[in-house]
């Protein structure tokens, strides 16, 4: 099935332009590398990109870069380097692959990163914690780990109002204010809080945005491909928050959504099935990936990782600019604790996806490299199957090690499943049930 | 507490006798401690590795079982969990759909990110409560003790909701006498491993300490009390053996019989088996507010695992201690397979042992392994290098 050719300078633009942001990112990054310029090492969930960037730090997401030699299809040299130093096979490959970026001075497929002047990262993966503790070892720079408390029970999300709350934003405010201090130092700079309000609000702007864009994809057909279209604005979400490129990119994507929707263009020609993705795409065939549903009809209309990989942008959450820092508390902590839920108890969001998206099909694609978000899909899915009649496929591979994707294999499980998708349509359409 | 002891088995017998019941008792699948722990009306808290603060499940009046797996098939976890995952989390699970260890309370806590899921997991299949205990991950922070008091506060005010009995500070204070004085045993325990590890072999030891998790502390108390002074009198003499450190039991345990057979070879003359059980390093004392001083002793006076982030407790640096304090020749690099924690430190541990000059074994393990053979052998290779080199 192809994709929807473009009609006007506007349908497109999203992707484009996304492509665009991402290289210029990456260029300035390879420039502070050439000049020496040290970055903030950070992860996706609970990036703090509203603070770093209120000390001009060159922002450096090692998740993307493990990623980026997936998708270009270098992982394996990566992993393998890693492997050869004593790194298990059975652990994070974006780990891995980070430590062999290292060990070559930061060179990646893409270009050049810098080297850290501080890794500021949050509990909302263990592996995180692991991960940086391997930099403190290497560079000896500092590190500081937000720890943010996220929702003990299923059933009973962080949010204001709930018992404990006010607690656990004590704590993480309290943090923020020793990582300003700590940032102070590492920068020599000090802290201005109208850049970190600045910052804020051009957050405020983007999660306004990211979360109508996703509330668009309800259209039908729908408008983009939570996988792939998805993964590009996952990267403008994560590389410019809290700057102005980034909010205005996401106005603009709006705005091309809307447009979309009011013309009746979908992201497929023709859509057939409508499909809610679980987990961490598969990289090292990304694009085929999304192919093997799409030559289906079958498209991705939202996912967990739209949630949890733009660290709970997807709630819209806006500070309160008059109090900056109690506010920056409040908005990283339902961010992270949203994220954490959509990979730990993610029932009740995906119940809700597949009313309001009016979904056919869940798949799930547990990976080796990642417990975090791999370890609850097989009980989840038979949870998810006792709560709604809803057909799933089960599908493993990884996000970074192609020894364990077999394309051939998935495609068989692939196909088979949208047999059965059609099947079942037809029986609905003929009365059986 | 139960006024029938659960564990009466050991009690009347001789050294070799206690210790075979301690054994049986480690060995039982079937779990007959807590079956009768609940044939007399008792509750149970069943916690997840690594640390957790028994303490306030004991004052509230209910057994805290540590949930540590089991050599068992998981019949119905299995469908639980996909591939790639370590063996506890699916025995653990099993341990309660199989009905062999019903609870009215599951925490666990975010040692890695398999085990944090379990909170999701154990939920979706049971009714009664499934938790995360958020522990501090950055122990350093000025802010980290009051929360986590807080956290210990959410879990005393569950606890006693559960039990039906106020969880008060005095009924506190009490547990953590009882407990203050299961450390100093276990540390007696310990020092006997240490200075005469001829006197006690490592999987007696090792016995002896998990069964802190299947009976009330009491009870445990009275076992060390009367073991230790017998395994001081133990009349076995020292023997040509290298002195090892065992690295890499702080969650999925390794199998028994594994522990055995390395203590065939070697004296484990200290070790990270459950360490959780002896995470609190000192006493933390029954003065002043009870939940402030457990978050204290947590944070600053405790061991390590690579599970819990410290900046000052480098985890290769603490490791190093660890086989100076023992006076250990060489090391035991184990991980529980697919357990990401444990196989990322080994890479820091082996580093710090080749820079160190200090011999060390690696190897990986599952709870459900029933062949050693060819560890054995190994592991006799690499003992003989070392005493013959
Ligand atoms: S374990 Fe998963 S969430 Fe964590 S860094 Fe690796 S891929 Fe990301
Ligand atoms: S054995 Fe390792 S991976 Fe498994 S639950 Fe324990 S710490 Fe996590």
């Amino acid at each position: 099935m192809d994709q929807t050719p473009e009609v006007d300078g506007i349908v497109g633009r999203g992707n484009r332009e996304g492509a665009r942001l991402f290289r210029l990112w990456f260029d300035g990054l390879g420039a502070a590398a050439e000049e020496g310029r040290d970055g903030a090492y950070v992860f996706v969930m609970g990036s703090l990109g509203e603070l770093l960037t209120a000390f001009d730090l060159p922002m450096v997401f090692p998740e993307i870069n493990s990623l980026q030699t997936a998708v270009r299809r270098q992982a394996h040299e990566y992993l393998n380097e890693a492997e050869d130093i004593g790194y298990s096979p059975d652990i994070c490959g974006y780990v891995k692959a980070d430590v062999a970026t290292q060990r070559r001075g930061g060179m990646l497929p893409m270009g050049r990163v810098p080297k850290p002047a501080i890794a500021v990262l949050t509990n909302a993966c263990n592996t995180y914690i692991k991960w940086a503790e391997i930099w403190e070892r290497m560079y000896h720079m500092p590190t500081y780990v937000l720890d943010i408390p996220a929702s003990r029970q299923d059933g009973h999300p962080v949010h204001r109002g709930a018992p404990g709350f006010e607690r656990d934003r004590r704590y993480v405010a309290a943090q923020l204010r020793e990582l300003i201090g700590l940032l102070e130092t590492t920068t020599g700079k000090a802290f201005d809080v109208d850049r970190l309000r600045e910052a804020m609000g051009h957050a405020n702007s983007m999660s306004r945005s990211w979360k109508r864009v996703i509330e668009l994809n309800r259209s039908r057909p729908s408008l983009f491909n939570a996988l792939s279209d998805g993964t590009i604005y996952l990267g403008v979400c994560n590389g410019f928050r809290g700057q102005e490129a980034g909010a205005r990119y996401f106005e603009e994507l709006v705005e091309e959504l809307e447009h979309k929707r009011a013309h009746g263009i979908g992201t497929l020609v023709d859509e057939k099935f409508r499909l809610v993705f679980v987990g961490v795409p598969c990289y090292p065939i990304f694009r085929r990936f999304t192919e093997l549903f799409s030559e289906h009809g079958g498209t991705f209309v939202n996912s967990t990782y739209l949630w949890f990989a733009s660290g709970g942008t997807n709630l819209g959450f806006e500070y309160d600019l008059k109090d900056p820092i109690e506010s920056l508390a409040e908005g990283v902590l339902v961010g992270c604790s949203d994220a954490m839920d959509s990979m730990f108890f993610q029932t009740r969001a995906l119940d809700s996806i597949i009313g309001e998206f009016a979904v056919d099909g869940v798949i799930y694609h547990p990976i080796k490299s990642c417990r975090t978000t791999s370890t609850g899909l097989a009980d989840n899915r038979r949870a998810l199957m006792e709560l709604r009649d809803v057909p799933s496929l089960f599908i493993e591979s990884d996000m970074m090690d192609r020894r364990v994707v077999s394309e051939a294999q998935l495609k068989n499980r692939i196909d088979a499943f949208f047999e059965g998708l059609q099947s079942r349509r037809q029986q609905t359409a003929a009365g059986i049930s | 507490m139960n006024a029938t002891p659960l564990f009466p088995e050991w009690r009347g017998r001789d050294l070799d006798g206690i210790l075979h019941a301690a054994i049986e008792l480690l060995e039982n699948t079937d779990f007959p401690t807590v079956k009768r722990w609940r044939e007399s009306g008792g509750k149970v808290v069943g916690h997840f590795q690594v640390y957790f603060p028994e303490e306030i499940a004991h004052a509230a009046g209910m057994l805290p079982f540590k949930m540590r797996g089991a050599p068992i098939k998981p019949r119905q976890a299995d469908s639980r969990f996909g591939s790639y995952l370590c063996s506890i989390l699916k025995t653990s699970l099993e341990l309660a759909l199989s009905n062999r260890v019903p609870l009215e309370l599951f925490v666990t806590h975010p040692i890695c990110d398999a085990a944090r899921n379990l909170a999701g997991v154990f939920g979706r299949n049971f009714p009664y409560p499934c938790q995360i205990l958020y522990l501090p991950q950055n122990a350093t922070s000025p802010a980290a003790r009051e929360y986590l008091r807080g956290e210990y506060d959410r879990v005393r005010e569950l606890c006693g909701e559960i039990a039906g009995r106020e969880v008060t500070d005095e009924r506190l204070r009490a547990a953590i006498g009882v407990f203050d004085r299961n450390r100093a045993l276990l540390r007696e325990l310990y020092a006997i491993k240490r200075g005469t590890p001829w006197l006690v072999a490592a999987h007696e030891a090792y016995a002896l300490t998990a069964i802190a998790g299947l009976v009330p502390r009491e009870e445990h108390n009275e076992l060390l009390e009367a073991v230790l002074p017998l395994l001081r009198a133990r009349g076995t003499h020292p023997q040509d053996r290298v002195r090892v450190v065992f690295e890499g039991g702080f969650c999925e345990q390794p199998p028994f019989e594994l522990i055995r057979s390395i203590g065939r070879s070697c004296y484990v003359v200290d070790d990270d088996f459950l360490i959780g059980l002896r995470w609190l390093l000192e006493d933390v004392g029954t003065q002043g507010d009870p939940l402030d001083a457990l978050a204290d002793a947590y944070l600053n006076r405790s061991s390590y695992s690579p599970v819990q982030h410290d900046p000052r407790k480098l985890k290769e640096a603490m490791l190093l201690e660890r086989v100076r304090g023992a006076n250990a020749q060489a090391v035991i690099l184990a991980a529980a397979k697919m357990c990401e924690p444990g196989l990322e430190e080994q890479v820091a541990y082996v580093h710090a042992l080749d820079e160190a000059k200090l011999p060390y074994f690696v190897t990986e393990f599952e709870e459900n392994m029933t062949s050693f053979d060819t560890l054995e052998i190994q592991l006799e290779t690499f003992v003989e290098n070392l005493l013959f080199v």
